[in-house]
């Protein structure tokens, strides 16, 4: 915030400001749609008088767990990837030592950061893993009948902050500074759109496991995985 | 793709879209979306990741291999997206292709729910296409009828209730010939069981309604059966999605045993019926838990087995199969209990792969069968992967306690040539109990 003040720069907007919106809008935009959709849910007279906890854990436990579920043992491939993939695109941007300076810059708090080179893997590792899921999208007739662009533009978006961040780190194709604040800009873009868009799925997988597995579990009895 | 049908004629379809203009639709639309539904709606259409988890889950798609319009998040894509994508500003041929979609091409099985990553409903997605199609009163003919004939006489085959009267006692007269002095109750009060029967034991299937006598009979069961309407289990209306009839029915049911004062309600081997009188019709009508005890075939014949209150002479040594019906498996755990009965009456039993709450739908249920003639074809197709299940294990004989999987089955068998029979529980029971002297004629 400071540095923008000093010296007002796009490089210093996305760096400070930016990044205070990004996580502002990410974390009240994910609370507010958690609320409203609690809210609306009571609504629907069949949800909260048949939730259960035990349930609930049940249904989250089995699907959080690589090859927890008939499903996932029936599509093992996609299973694999999509573990490694949402394991590391979670712990990459916090455990990365790069953003860990950034954090002990400005609130003077750090946690264990992993070493660069497994940060770099880990980065690549997204990468490939979104070049499967679009390939997946674009070849597998079934998935490619329910795509549409947006499903798409959301890969993009995803995949943005992970190239631009390997490329500035490797200061690759353009100049560092201007890499860095694309891949800043991204970074935020891709977390002020996570509420909005479907990779609310991120939050909303919760809600909905919570009402199937209890659907499930207490009132039918019987398997959701 | 595309989606490609073969064109079928239905005039509870074709006809009723002409006694309909854009406005109905729309508010229909208006109604169901916005009004009735909400949360599940708006968070299962967002929060679908467009994965395939589910596609080849569903034995519609399996039965039509290599057409994505099959798959069960394609049918939401077609019928649910694609209503609001257009903002609810749908044709009749719009309406009359989310029929299709949702009366023949979906059973509202909710197999494919076991293999959404995100445990989205797409049944429930599904019957909201019902439900919009059935204000408009576009319904499938046949399905139609039978609701009209719910909403009048509460029975699926517009019984008036002298010949519901009449049934019994001759049944009655029948049964004697097998059981001395036994008997048919008809509207006793205090009875420890009301018994409910299917609407086609009173006319077609009255065999059914005789063994399940036998055994109450010899099993010294206290009870009864409705002197009034009321007496059929069945509630179509649930899968035109006609709450309104669907909770009367499920309220005359509980009203009827409670006027009589019984302790609790028995029905045959039905699974659609059980799945509405337990949850379906109860929430509709604002409760919890049913008010009084609601009792499966399948439970109550494990109990009289377990308890011993009747025996079990000679067993089947023919090679059997279980059938898993969705609504008693899948909508309510009662894999094990069925497994219990069978091991008790059958010396050879084999299984089918999956099984249990994993099974396959018969591809007959959710109404596709009650559809009727017009729409034969769509559950035979879709039936393919069961009848590959069943010819599998080579039994000889299919064990399929509900009403909708025992004819989906049959129709099966008569056309992929399987060569079983299909068998209720209630039959074989009575063939391999044990009649004591005393009561024998
Ligand atoms: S038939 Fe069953 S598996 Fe197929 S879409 Fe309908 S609920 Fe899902
Ligand atoms: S498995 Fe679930 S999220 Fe994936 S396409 Fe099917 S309904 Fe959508």
């Amino acid at each position: 915030m400071e540095q923008f003040l000093n010296d007002p720069s796009i490089y210093t907007l996305v760096r400070g400001p930016l990044v205070w919106l990004a996580f502002i809008v990410f974390f009240v935009g994910m609370l507010y749609r958690i609320f409203t959709t609690l809210k609306m849910a009571k609504k629907e007279k069949v949800i909260y008088p048949y939730l259960s906890f035990k349930y609930t854990l049940r249904s989250i436990f089995r699907w959080l767990m690589p090859f927890g579920s008939i499903s996932m043992r029936k599509h093992p491939w996609f299973t694999i990837i999509t573990f490694i993939f949402h394991i590391c695109i979670i712990v990459t941007p916090i455990f990365l030592t790069g953003h860990m300076e950034l954090w002990n810059e400005s609130w003077e708090i750090s946690w264990l950061s992993l070493p660069v080179g497994l940060t770099d893997l880990m980065t690549i590792t997204v990468i490939v893993c979104l070049f499967f899921i679009f390939l997946r999208r674009l070849i597998q007739k079934d998935i490619r009948f329910l795509t549409s662009t947006s499903d798409y533009i959301l890969l993009v978006l995803v995949a943005l902050p992970f190239i631009t961040g390997f490329l500035s780190h490797h200061e690759l194709l353009l100049q560092y500074k201007i890499m860095l604040t694309i891949h800043m800009l991204s970074g935020e873009l891709m977390l002020i759109a996570i509420p909005f868009t479907k990779l609310s799925h991120m939050f909303m997988f919760f809600l909905t496991r919570a009402h199937t597995g209890s659907e499930f579990g207490a009132v039918r009895h019987s398997r959701d995985y | 793709m595309e989606f490609k049908r073969k064109p079928v004629t239905d005039i509870g379809i074709d006809e009723a879209l002409n006694r309909v203009d854009e406005e109905k639709i729309k508010k229909a639309i208006q109604w169901t979306l916005k009004k009735e539904a909400s949360a599940r709606l708006k968070i299962f259409v967002e929060t679908c990741m467009r994965c395939g988890m589910c596609t080849n889950s569903c034995h519609h798609y399996l039965g039509h291999e290599g057409d994505p319009t099959y798959a069960p998040a394609a049918k939401v894509k077609q019928t649910i997206w694609d209503i609001l994508d257009k903002k609810g500003n749908v044709s009749k041929e719009d309406i009359k292709k989310y029929a299709r979609i949702a009366f023949s091409e979906c059973n509202l099985c909710r197999r494919c729910v076991q293999y959404c990553p995100f445990g989205i409903d797409i049944a429930y997605l599904i019957s909201l296409v019902r439900r919009l199609c059935c204000l408009i009163g576009v319904v499938p003919q046949y399905i139609y009828d039978q609701v009209l004939s719910h909403m009048q006489t509460t029975n699926m085959l517009w019984f008036r209730q002298d010949e519901w009267l009449d049934t019994i006692q001759w049944l009655e007269d029948e049964l004697r010939a097998e059981i001395k002095n036994g008997k048919i109750p008809v509207g006793k009060k205090d009875a420890e069981v009301l018994y409910l029967a299917h609407g086609l034991e009173a006319k077609y299937m009255t065999g059914l309604l005789t063994n399940m006598a036998k055994i109450m009979n010899v099993a010294k069961v206290d009870w009864t059966v409705p002197d009034t309407d009321g007496w059929d289990y069945t509630v179509k209306a649930l899968y035109a999605q006609d709450l309104e009839t669907m909770g009367k029915v499920i309220r005359t049911h509980y009203e009827t045993a409670l006027r009589l004062n019984i302790k609790r309600i028995v029905i045959g081997e039905c699974g659609h019926a059980f799945r509405t009188a337990v949850y379906e019709g109860v929430r509709y009508l604002g409760w919890k838990e049913p008010p009084i005890p609601y009792i499966h075939g399948v439970q109550f014949f494990y109990e009289l087995i377990k308890e011993r209150k009747i025996k079990i002479t000679k067993k089947i040594e023919e090679p059997v199969t279980i059938q898993d019906p969705c609504n008693i498996i899948r909508y309510r755990g009662m894999g094990q209990m069925l497994r219990y009965i069978v091991k008790e009456l059958c010396e050879n039993i084999i299984e089918m792969s999956p099984k249990d709450d994993h099974n396959y739908c018969c591809s007959a249920g959710g109404g596709m069968i009650d559809s009727g003639p017009p729409w034969k074809t769509a559950r035979i197709e879709g039936g393919k992967v069961k009848a590959e299940q069943i010819s599998d294990t080579g039994a000889k004989i299919v064990i399929a306690p509900c009403h909708t999987c025992h004819k989906g089955i049959e129709d099966l068998n008569v056309y992929y040539k399987l060569n079983v029979h299909v068998k209720f529980l209630v039959d074989i029971i009575a063939e391999v109990m044990e009649i004591p002297e005393e009561m024998k004629p």
